[in-house]
């Protein structure tokens, strides 16, 4: 008996309690009588919201102050926050602006829709809040913000002064040709390092950048000192001063020296470089000019870099630049040694007898000399180089060596120029873009024009020739360029031109800048 | 009839259709600090007069009025219960007090003071002259003690849930007012149960606490002054009030008596 009663229970236990269902019963609402479900205060919705408000005490108008220049809105005391019209930063920015309203729990914002010249913008906000006996009721109201137009400042000294600067970059390279411009500009470009600029001059050896903002000057100029070997240095002068508020308003100039060592450079380097450097022959040339400058000894094949500060501790100039490279026929050439390969260019030792060009078939004039360029040349070939026999230097460096004796002939590099006299008139299959820069034209007339023309020039000659140089640089299709009908007539020894697949396809978007987002075949650097 | 009487200083109750209530020192919980039965009224001792002459006004010449304490505390409507049979008090209550409710008191209400853990009986019974319902952790003596002193059937009971039946329900033999969150099965099983309609209401605009807000016997009510209309009129109504006076259930009968005569 005891069993089955114990049985009977757990089984009970099992199935779980029992349980009446229970039917919440109807009371009437203490103030206005009607049927209601019983809630915590006994009160019809519409009775609890005339006796109760908790709308009461939260800021229900505001104003809010707006720049119609640059769509900003004022958050007090300083900042300005973009924001579009019933946007969530725009309510996000007016749910902060009332006050008070950190008492009570929001649970929903949204906008409501106004005439934009109305001047006023409307949220609809719904909050809860705890009343007495622990009820909690939500109720919604409206915020109105009035919307007053106020210039902020830097719309305000953009106004007064649309030309006025707070940084400005001035770089400048003292060398008789402006290679390095050209190329820093392409650099420019496809880093985009200039984006932040107002304006942008070119001056006489140098161009000038000028910014709003200091950061952007220096970001400037830490981009020109990872791809140049440069020195600067940083003033500023003050333009204003506010007593009450102790501010300062500076202008602040970035004064940038380039190394005035260039590609192809015939350097002869000062004796303690020289012994520094690990007795390097005093003469070499320079092979290429990144953040650090490359330098070959064309006689031995050694090479070495030196870094900006290396370079400016202990700065020299070079004895013959690229402007003075005269043209040699090479008559033969013997290789002495087997070929090396630099910083991932092949060097081959050779000796080779060239005369030249302007020598040729007046006079018996032939240079034995040794060269580097072992590999690219043949006999028949033309080539630059530096005429160190005719040449009267004028070099501090060179005197301090006693017995030292200069090669006749410096060969740097082969020429194209028979190939390129066939080619002239026909435009090129790719074009470079170019910063929109303003031209200092004072006082230079038009020789100077065409000295410059000249310079471009061969700087798209050198890109032509030198794919390294092209690593860095982003290249667009011509789209006017046809290929001709000569094309067809395949020689051996072609003018260098860019394959096509390096070339980027210009993306043409409506707004102003386009940006070389897309490639003909995957991505130009990954070559 | 229900009144709600003002209890201003040195202003005389007033019988008006628009009646604002009744306070105690400023407090409208009137069922905290006074007991009405059919036989007798406690009122507790206050600063002023007024509370005390408001049922005076209404009472005397019915029912005595007692004013008294108990433990020393002026909360006396919740600490003790009764109905015209018997009053039951804590054992907080002191001698003296005992008398002197017992001299004032009619002889046919058994006064009796009872030793029980829970020992505010006003919160812990609900009663009318028949039937009580009680808190549940009650001491068996105690319900015997009720059942013996008061004359009545006891049940253990909860009211939505709460085991303070004393406090959240008010009955008399004619009708009761209930929790509002009771719910409609419990309902109907409590008014199974005391034999008398029950409503679920509140007093005191939007109290859930009846028996704090409302004393009422089988003739009168009184509520506290924050008593809306809609609460009084279902007062009015569940306790069937309207037309009730001391004398009208023998009028009633006068007037049948009389037609019988005839």
């Amino acid at each position: 008996m005891m069993e089955g009663v114990i049985r009977f229970t757990e089984m009970v236990e099992e199935q779980g309690m029992f349980n009446v269902k229970q039917t919440v019963g109807t009371v009437l609402c203490c103030k206005c009588g009607i049927l209601m479900q019983p809630n915590a205060v006994n009160m019809c919705a519409k009775c609890l919201k005339s006796e109760v408000d908790i709308t009461e005490g939260l800021q229900k108008h505001a104003t809010i102050i707006h720049c119609p220049e640059c769509d900003k809105y004022l958050h007090p005391p300083k900042t300005w926050l973009k924001a579009q019209l019933e946007s969530k930063e725009l309510l996000t920015f007016c749910v902060k602006r009332l006050k008070n309203l950190n008492k009570v729990r929001l649970i929903h914002a949204d906008f409501i829709w106004t005439e934009p010249h109305s001047k006023r913008i409307k949220v609809r906000l719904t909050i809860q809040k705890e009343i007495m006996n622990g009820a909690i009721i939500e109720q919604t109201f409206i915020a109105e913000y009035v919307v007053q137009d106020q210039m902020c400042d830097s719309c305000s000294r953009v106004q007064a002064n649309p030309d006025q600067w707070v940084a400005a970059v001035q770089l400048r390279q003292h060398v008789s040709h402006r290679r390095t411009f050209f190329y820093l500009e392409q650099l420019i470009l496809k880093h985009d390092a200039a984006a932040h600029c107002i304006r942008i001059t070119q001056m006489d050896s140098g161009i000038d950048f000028f910014f709003a903002n200091r950061s952007h000057a220096v970001k400037f100029l830490e981009f020109v000192g990872k791809v140049t070997p440069v020195r600067s240095r940083d003033d500023k002068q003050l333009v204003s001063h506010d007593v009450k508020s102790s501010t300062y308003n500076y202008k602040y100039t970035f004064s940038v020296d380039i190394a005035p060592i260039c590609r192809e450079d015939l350097i002869c380097l000062p004796p303690k470089v020289a012994i520094r450097l690990g007795n390097m022959g005093p003469l070499v040339i320079c092979t290429k000019v990144t953040n650090s400058i490359a330098l070959l000894d064309p006689l031995t094949l050694r090479h070495c870099f030196l870094d900006a500060d290396q370079y400016w501790r202990s700065s020299f100039k070079s004895l013959l630049s690229s402007r003075q490279l005269v043209e040699y026929i090479v008559l033969d050439v013997e290789p002495v040694s087997s070929g090396v390969t630099i910083g991932g260019s092949k060097y081959l030792l050779a000796d080779a007898q060239v005369a030249r060009v302007s020598d040729f078939g007046k006079n018996d004039l032939i240079f034995n000399v040794r060269t580097h360029l072992g590999h690219l040349l043949s006999a028949g070939d033309y080539a630059l180089g530096y005429n160190l026999y005719g040449a009267n230097s004028n070099d501090t460096e060179l005197d301090k060596y006693r017995d030292l004796i200069l090669p006749e002939v410096m060969l740097i590099k082969k020429s194209y120029e028979e190939k390129r006299q066939k080619k002239r008139g026909k435009p090129r299959s790719w074009k470079l873009k170019s910063l929109a820069m303003e031209v200092d034209d004072s006082g230079n007339g038009r020789d100077n024009e065409e000295k410059r023309n000249a310079e471009y020039e061969q700087f798209l000659r050198d890109l032509e020739e030198n794919p390294d140089l092209r690593f860095q640089i982003s290249l667009y299709q011509n789209k006017d360029y046809e290929p001709s009908e000569m094309a067809y007539v395949t020689d051996g020894d072609d003018v260098p031109s860019i394959p096509l697949d390096e070339l980027i396809a210009d993306l043409h978007i409506r707004d102003a800048e386009t940006r070389p987002d897309e490639s003909e075949d995957g991505d130009d650097m990954r070559d | 009839m229900c009144k709600r009487l003002v209890a201003r200083a040195n202003k005389l109750p007033l019988r008006s259709t628009t009646p604002r209530g009744l306070q105690f020192e400023n407090n409208c919980e009137i069922g905290v600090f006074s007991k009405l039965t059919n036989a007798y009224c406690l009122v507790a001792i206050g600063g002023s007069e007024n509370f005390y002459s408001t049922f005076e006004a209404e009472l005397a010449d019915v029912i005595p009025v007692v004013k008294t304490s108990i433990g020393g505390t002026r909360i006396i409507g919740r600490l003790c219960a009764g109905n015209k049979n018997g009053l039951l008090l804590p054992h907080t209550t002191t001698d003296q007090e005992l008398q002197h409710i017992r001299n004032a008191l009619p002889d046919t209400v058994v006064v009796q003071r009872i030793d029980e853990r829970l020992s505010a009986l006003g919160n812990c019974i609900a009663c009318n002259d028949h039937v009580a319902l009680t808190h549940t952790d009650l001491d068996k003596e105690t319900e015997e003690m009720i059942a013996d002193v008061l004359g009545v059937e006891v049940f253990r009971q909860t009211i939505a849930g709460n085991i303070l039946v004393g406090s959240y329900c008010s009955f008399t033999n004619r009708g009761g007012l209930v929790h509002p969150h009771t719910s409609i099965e419990d309902l109907d099983e409590l008014s199974t149960l005391l034999q008398v309609p029950l409503v679920a209401g509140t007093v005191n605009r939007g109290s859930e606490v009846i028996a704090a807000g409302l004393i009422v016997n089988d003739w009168t009510a009184f509520c506290g002054s924050d008593t809306t209309a809609t609460e009084l009129s279902v007062i009015e109504s569940v306790f069937k009030l309207r037309e009730a006076q001391p004398s009208a259930i023998v009028d009633e009968m006068r007037k049948s008596l009389v037609d019988s005569y005839v």
